[in-house]
């Protein structure tokens, strides 16, 4: 009987145990447990990319619809080259939709905001937007403002 | 002035000699031999004791250590009006840190203390030495379980004061300071990573319940056989897992988080 009762409290000790990883797993550090597979690829060609990541949010209007899957430079043209991961529902953005790297708060991490444009034709997997609007940098903007009072 | 220096010597050959007993006790009881079957039922009430009846101190402080995270990090973070950021504040505290530590803690305290005194006393009433004596090794039959126990409770034990922790976090901030859930469990959600934060936050709770099982049982087997040499296995079980628990996660830290 002691044994049983032992057993019982070592199964529910391991459930716990369990539980526990569980909810860190998914509630706390939000893992997926069904991995979006559909999605397909966008590319961007950015100026200047301040200080955006890979996994960093695309939104369209504020909404999440996508993540940067990785940044590289495109060697031709000396631009930084991103490669955006869209969720494959979202299948209406335009071909001259624009990009734009945006700074959530003053201090907050970098994302990228979509605006759809107005052709009728829709955006595919390895399509590429043309339209961008490069991150904005502290530095370069006081230096622009110093330079248009010195100038004025 | 060779006297010193030889008793210096001594004492350097004796810490090594110990070092080595300990290798030779975790290598016979798990790695030479071991037999699973006539071990499970053993082992069992080893996980009971270690770990089912650690559980009342790891959940009660696990929550009150969650809650003081949670009202400090709110009277900080208000100043600056980013109070949504206790919820990952909280959770990043907690899982790389606070959960692993302070459950070995409590581990060397509460389970550790009490297989040093167990196994000690076993010692001293010559317990080890009768079992030899009718053939049964006492390193398989006492150690191994025991170890076995430790190694098994202690990440679990880990867990659940981290999940419990972020719970207690979230009652203070979220019911009792008015904090939106939402952002308070988003916020946390966008800032914690599974394997980088919750895995290795559990590989920390691993390393930790093996040194701290290893310096307990080790510390029984090898005590003078009184009761003055257990009282001071005993201790020098606490100090010690304590000191190199706080020691290695200073290491863990810099070889999983910083760039020493």
């Amino acid at each position: 009987m002691r044994m049983r009762w032992i057993e019982i409290m070592v199964g529910f000790f391991m459930v716990l145990g369990i539980l526990a990883l569980l909810g860190l797993a998914l509630n706390v550090s939000g893992l997926k447990l069904a991995t979006k597979a559909d999605n397909y690829k966008v590319q961007a060609r950015f100026e200047n990319i301040g200080g955006l990541t890979a996994r960093a949010k695309v939104t369209l209007s504020g909404v999440q619809i996508g993540e940067v899957e990785s940044i590289h430079i495109d060697r031709k043209r000396l631009m930084a080259l991103v490669t955006l991961k869209i969720n494959s529902d979202v299948d209406y953005l335009s071909i001259d939709s624009s990009a734009k790297i945006l700074t959530a708060g003053l201090l907050g991490e970098q994302y990228i905001g979509i605006s759809v444009g107005f052709e009728e034709q829709n955006l595919k997997d390895g399509g590429l937007i043309n339209d961008t609007q490069s991150a904005m940098v502290l530095e370069e903007l006081i230096g622009k403002f110093l330079f248009n009072k010195v100038s004025s | 002035m060779l006297d010193q220096i030889a008793s210096l010597g001594r004492v350097g050959l004796d810490r090594l000699a110990g070092v080595g007993r300990a290798g030779g006790v975790i290598w016979q009881s798990l790695v030479a031999k071991p037999t699973p079957v006539v071990m499970f039922p053993l082992l069992l009430k080893q996980i009971y004791f270690i770990g089912v009846l650690s559980l009342v101190i790891i959940i009660v402080s696990g929550l009150f250590i969650g809650m003081v995270i949670g009202l400090q990090g709110y009277t900080i973070l208000v100043g600056y009006g980013s109070e949504q950021a206790v919820g990952q504040m909280v959770a990043l505290t907690l899982v790389r840190e606070l959960a692993p530590v302070v459950t070995a803690l409590l581990f060397a305290g509460r389970a550790g203390s009490a297989l040093t005194a167990e196994i000690g006393l076993m010692k001293a009433t010559e317990q080890l030495s009768s079992l030899e004596m009718i053939g049964v090794d006492p390193l398989r039959r006492i150690v191994a379980p025991r170890l076995w126990a430790g190694f098994i409770s202690m990440p679990i034990l880990a867990i659940i004061f981290a999940m419990v922790g972020i719970l207690g976090g979230a009652l203070v901030s979220v019911e009792w300071l008015g904090i939106y859930e939402g952002s308070f469990w988003a916020n946390m959600q966008n800032s914690v990573d599974f394997s980088e934060d919750v895995l290795n936050g559990v590989i920390k709770a691993v390393v930790f319940g093996i040194v701290v099982t290893w310096i307990a049982v080790f510390q029984g087997y090898d005590c003078v056989p009184t009761s003055e040499g257990i009282s001071q296995a005993t201790t020098r079980t606490v100090v010690y897992s304590s000191l190199a628990v706080l020691a290695l996660d200073f290491i863990l830290t810099a070889l999983m988080f910083g760039d020493l």
